[in-house]
């Protein structure tokens, strides 16, 4: 009988979701290998067609957090598909893309200062259906524009990928996760001079329907690789460090 | 009944070069085409043709006549050139002009005169409008083809034949006024048949059995002969009706008792449309209404082209008499309404209408072809060759500018500022490959910034660094990557790049610009990493 109930649970929890704006996957091409990040979301999968927040305090984390997506884009557009990027302090350099794997021409840059044309960008890209993701750099964004930009993904859904770089604005909006990156030290093999692979402390700190958690990650061999952390201590010398 | 008007231009080529050349009008000269090794005469203007030059002529010859003759190469279909362009020209005066032979155009004048107060004033228009631009023309007016033909060439002094006097007109000229081939001329003259009252009156049967069809090539000889050996009993209708230009027919048609078909020039319509409105419009929805009628029209004739639009403009006219004018621009050709609609929309704001808009023209400026894509079965992605994306950025760059967008293709430099270029179209590919065997920053200081660094160790990276008015202490590098300036395009010193990261982790991209035993040397931090 308590069998017979848990499915139940889970068929409604389905369809909960479903009715939430979350979308069973519909190619598996478009699987996110995120490792055990993947267990904090519902239905164990990166949402798509949703929006994600990343939360930047300065250049340092921007970059982190640019780069985060750009391995999130990397399996996003393995098999063609397009994407914007709206960047407003930022000037993104292709060359770097490449290392991963992500074809520079396959994304129109689009460089803008004012906050309010950002926004009117964001919303008309979100809403282009030909198009696999969009990433823009915004400053603010309250609860009335954030509603507005995840109902234009789940019409069309494209997924949205904003950087957020005001920090002190923070506040509740209809955005699907929270994440915050900022870059760890790299570790080389065997202690040998020169720079690893590069290292974040990815902090997922709101998501809906979902567990947020803490993970060190390394993108190494074109995909995220989990670090494992020795002791709890460390996280916290390296936090009281940051 | 109809009217013809036929226009001569006896100097047509040696006209167009003395336009160019208005030192040449005063002179005696002629254009040349080479022949066997000769050059023969192919145009002489009016002061060489008073000194007896005429076209056919050796060029020799002629400065054997007349020694300070100029001689200009000619240019190979330059009349057919001319003729077509002043064909188009004349729609100004018939809807239905043709081009005639290699000196003379043919206009249907019917119903036109009248516009001009009658024949004479259109006449009178034709003639000073050519003048003006320096061209000799000769013009007349008559009933049939035929007539304004030989009046225009052979008249001197009455070029206006009134409806119905045609017949009489002819009566006077020669008989090379009918448009024969010189055979026919020459053999009409043997005969003493030398104006065109002369054979004018004869039966048609009798003119049939000696001049039936035109003479010229050996196999048409042969058939002549044939024809002659016909009794002349024998009733002609059975005979095969030589078409073009026998006597007979040429006759006929000077008459007008044959029906002579010319072919006029078509112009390229303009992709315009327009849209008058009874009552001045002055509400931003009527416009709405009447640019989504504009466009439809517009867009159902391109689709029929297979063609699209790059760029339209929209005119409105206001009854104060301003013009309110918007435009836009696509990325690729397209005849989607909804779209360029929505392109509109954006714009219809700026629009005054003050007290009403009484007329709205559409006008494409710039048609490209259309390249349907190959539909699908499914919606897969098909990266930025989407429809979809190029009406965004259509949307995008009427809104933000096309500035603001960007797409990025590598270039064959090593200076990173230089490394990428950017472009405009979608389609554009090239066959440089990324470089990827260099770690290169995530995002790129739009300039180097200077910092100040501690860096004991020649050509090693630097122990720590202040940026921003932070110290970074840098516990592992990379490096150096020495990038030489391209002396060909700027001169400048090297720059030696070196990979660092912090005690934080932060990962940058630093250079020592010049070397370091040079006293000016100087560092920057040019990036961030991943």
């Amino acid at each position: 009988m308590p069998a017979l109930k848990a499915d139940i649970i889970t068929q409604l929890k389905k369809e909960l979701l479903a009715l939430q704006g979350f979308r069973p996957l519909l190619h598996a091409q478009h699987k996110i290998e995120l490792g055990t990040i993947n267990h904090s979301f519902p239905g164990s999968q990166f949402p798509l067609g949703v929006n994600h927040e990343f939360i930047c305090n300065n250049n340092e984390s921007l970059t982190a957090s640019s780069g985060f997506i750009a391995g999130i884009l990397s399996s996003l557009l393995k098999k063609g598909g397009a994407t914007v990027w709206i960047s407003s302090s930022q000037i993104i350099f292709p060359p770097a893309l490449v290392s991963f794997s992500i074809e520079p021409s396959q994304i129109i840059f689009i460089h803008l200062r004012n906050q309010k044309e950002i926004l009117w960008t964001i919303e008309e890209a979100l809403k282009c259906e030909g198009l696999t993701a969009v990433v823009g750099e915004i400053n603010t964004l309250d609860l009335t524009q954030s509603r507005r930009l995840q109902l234009a993904t789940e019409q069309s859904g494209v997924t949205g990928f904003l950087l957020r770089t005001n920090q002190r604005t923070l506040n509740t909006n209809a955005c699907t996760c929270r994440w915050q990156i900022y870059p760890l030290q790299s570790e080389t093999e065997d202690g040998l001079p020169g720079i690893g692979f590069p290292r974040w402390n990815v902090e997922l700190l709101k998501v809906r329907n979902g567990k947020p958690g803490n993970w060190h990650l390394e993108w190494s061999n074109g995909r995220f690789n989990e670090v494992v952390v020795q002791t709890s201590s460390t996280i916290e010398e390296h936090k009281e460090a940051v | 009944m109809k009217r013809f008007v036929s226009i001569w231009f006896p100097y047509l080529k040696t006209d167009w070069f003395s336009v160019r050349q208005p030192l040449l009008r005063e002179l005696p000269f002629v254009l040349v085409t080479p022949h066997h090794g000769r050059k023969l005469i192919s145009a002489a203007n009016e002061q060489a043709v008073k000194r007896s030059i005429c076209t056919g002529m050796v060029a020799a010859d002629a400065k054997a006549i007349f020694p300070s003759l100029q001689v200009i190469d000619d240019e190979a279909g330059l009349s057919q050139r001319l003729l077509k362009r002043m064909a188009e020209w004349c729609i100004r005066f018939s809807p239905c002009v043709a081009v005639d032979g290699d000196e003379g155009l043919i206009l249907d004048a019917t119903g036109c005169a009248h516009l001009w107060n009658g024949d004479a004033g259109y006449l009178n228009d034709i003639t000073s409008r050519f003048c003006n631009y320096g061209y000799t023309v000769r013009v007349a007016i008559a009933d049939t083809i035929g007539a304004a033909w030989a009046v225009a060439r052979f008249s001197n002094d009455n070029f206006i034949i009134e409806p119905g006097q045609h017949t009489v007109a002819l009566l006077s000229l020669p008989a090379a006024a009918l448009r024969l081939d010189d055979d026919t001329i020459d053999r009409l003259n043997k005969l003493g048949l030398r104006q065109v009252k002369d054979f004018i009156g004869m039966q048609r049967s009798a003119l049939r059995r000696r001049f039936g069809k035109k003479s010229g090539s050996p196999k048409d000889r042969k058939t002549e002969s044939f024809v002659e050996r016909i009794p002349a009993g024998v009733s002609t209708s059975r005979l095969p009706d030589f078409p073009s230009s026998g006597l007979i027919t040429r006759i006929n048609q000077a008459l007008g008792l044959e029906e002579e078909i010319i072919q006029p020039v078509i112009p390229i319509e303009p992709y315009q449309e327009r849209l008058p409105c009874l009552e001045p419009i002055v509400t931003a929805t009527g416009i709405g209404i009447a640019l989504q009628r504009l466009l439809e029209n517009l867009c159902c004739r391109l689709k029929k082209e297979g063609k699209g639009i790059r760029g339209v403009s929209f005119k409105c006219f206001r009854i104060d008499g301003k013009t309110e004018e918007i435009s836009i621009g696509t990325i690729r050709a397209s005849h989607h309404v909804e779209h360029l609609f929505r392109l509109f929309e954006l714009k219809i704001a700026s629009i005054e209408p003050a007290l009403g808009i009484e007329l709205f023209i559409l006008h494409a400026t710039k048609v490209e072809d259309h390249l349907p894509l190959q539909e699908k079965i499914w919606n897969s992605d098909s990266g930025l060759h989407d429809e979809r994306i190029a009406e965004l950025l259509d949307r995008l760059s009427c809104k933000i500018g096309i500035d603001a967008i960007h797409r990025y293709l590598p270039d064959e430099h090593y200076w990173p500022e230089r490394s990428v270029k950017n472009v405009l179209s979608l389609d554009e590919t090239t066959t440089t490959e990324w470089k990827a065997d260099r770690p290169r920053p995530l995002q790129l200081l739009a300039r180097p910034e200077c910092i100040e660094v501690t860096a004991p160790v020649p050509d090693y990276p630097p122990m720590n660094f202040r940026y921003k008015g932070k110290l970074h202490t840098i516990k592992k590098a990379d490096g150096p990557e020495r990038i030489e300036q391209e002396w060909w395009i700027e001169q400048g010193q090297h720059r030696d790049y070196y990979y660092v990261e912090d005690e934080e982790g932060c990962r940058y991209w630093l250079f020592r610009l010049g070397h370091y035993d040079d006293a000016s040397y100087r560092w920057f931090v040019h990036g961030y990493f991943v």
